[in-house]
């Protein structure tokens, strides 16, 4: 399983690059032209999103420097003890949605400390493989294309987070437990 | 929403920093977080630039019109706005694709093209449609068959099992997707009700 899933994951982008131009190139389009066209739109993509994620990530960065993010845990910590969930993984579930690398240090500091086997262990690395940075992909998405109002797309987001959070607990208990 | 929140999170975390009687760590995160964005945008600079000259080439061999072919129902379900023949139905699909298989570098670039051809079908471009929210909702959820990064941390860390997560992590995302695009679907009935076919109905051109 492990060696089937390596290899997947190993092959895969090599395997698109190496296909799509050889495609390309035999439906008869002009493969490096083409490549520099589309990636001149990367550029211009990518310095349209810099406002957006500065904007964010000032914010998240302040919530987090100033122990507000601290704080809520402690506070919410003991009600979910009672719901049998580790509150070592509470801060987890308040940072995914928020920061990608954050959240992802987090992950890595748990496996460290309580062993990857461990169900801290496996609880942290469900739930950070199963949900994403939601507020990221907004800011990036919907950045990138210069949609101010996001209508109900952010409570979707967020409600996914809670529910793929409580979801990773709940499986992570029920397989492992 | 976003307003909101980011309005809420500056001012809970300036108010947190006051009560600490340490106020220069506003000033220090702030500039800090800002710091992160541009590096983070440059970081998405070259991984940007090369998926979206790749995917030109996809588009212009006529590979991405292919792949929405082979795979249509399952998005004509989810984004039934969108026309069946249209370029973003071949985003939409390599994007899913890239995240089931845990390539989130691959991911971003093409759920941007999916964003940038659903905004031409958009009659306001500066709010989001219906099908622009699904897509979305779909990503924040992230549908992931092998999460790549995180075998690689347990493998560091000397787990006995480190792709062991993989059904788990399945099983979760499968249900937070499902709670997305039934949380989405619902929103969207909502918001949309008298109006089938949002992109083109009036109301959604009320600017």
């Amino acid at each position: 399983m492990l060696g089937w899933i390596n290899m997947i994951s190993a092959w895969a982008v090599p395997v698109m690059i190496a296909f799509i131009p050889l495609y390309a190139f035999m439906k008869k389009v002009p493969v490096y032209e083409s490549f520099v066209d589309g990636a001149k739109d990367g550029f211009s993509t990518a310095v349209s999103i810099i406002p957006h994620l500065v904007g964010m990530m000032v914010a998240i960065s302040v919530f987090r420097a100033s122990g507000a993010l601290e704080f809520f845990v402690g506070w919410m910590g003991p009600f979910l003890e009672k719901l049998h969930v580790p509150a070592e993984i509470l801060p987890l579930g308040i940072l995914r949605p928020l920061t990608g690398t954050g959240s992802l240090a987090f992950t890595t500091d748990l496996i460290k400390t309580y062993g990857p086997d461990s169900m801290i262990g496996r609880i942290a690395s469900t739930v950070q493989g199963s949900t994403d940075t939601t507020l990221y992909v907004l800011t990036v998405y919907f950045g990138a294309v210069g949609i101010r109002n996001g209508r109900y797309a952010l409570k979707v987001g967020l409600f996914s987070d809670i529910v793929g959070f409580l979801a990773a607990i709940i499986v992570c208990l029920l397989i492992f437990g | 929403m976003v307003n909101k929140i980011w309005l809420g999170l500056i001012v809970v975390g300036f108010a947190f920093a006051a009560i600490k009687g340490d106020i220069n760590l506003v000033t220090q995160a702030a500039f800090e977080g800002a710091a992160t964005g541009v590096t983070v945008c440059f970081g998405l600079i070259s991984v940007l630039v090369f998926w979206m000259g790749m995917m030109r080439m996809a588009e212009d061999a006529g590979l991405v019109k292919a792949i929405s072919k082979l795979l249509g129902p399952v998005v004509t379900y989810l984004f039934p706005d969108v026309p069946k023949e249209h370029p973003a139905m071949g985003y939409i699909l390599s994007n899913m694709s890239a995240n089931l298989l845990g390539l989130g570098n691959a991911a971003t670039p093409m759920g941007i093209k999916a964003m940038q051809e659903l905004q031409n079908l958009n009659p306001d471009k500066e709010t989001a449609s219906a099908a622009m929210c699904t897509l979305l909702a779909l990503n924040t959820a992230s549908i992931t068959l092998i999460p790549t990064t995180l075998i690689a941390i347990r493998l560091n860390f000397g787990s006995a099992n480190a792709a062991e997560i993989v059904g788990s992590t399945l099983l979760a995302t499968a249900i937070a997707t499902m709670a997305a695009i039934i949380a989405d679907r619902w929103y969207r009935n909502r918001t949309f009700r008298r109006t089938p076919n949002p992109p083109a109905s009036p109301l959604t051109l009320k600017r």
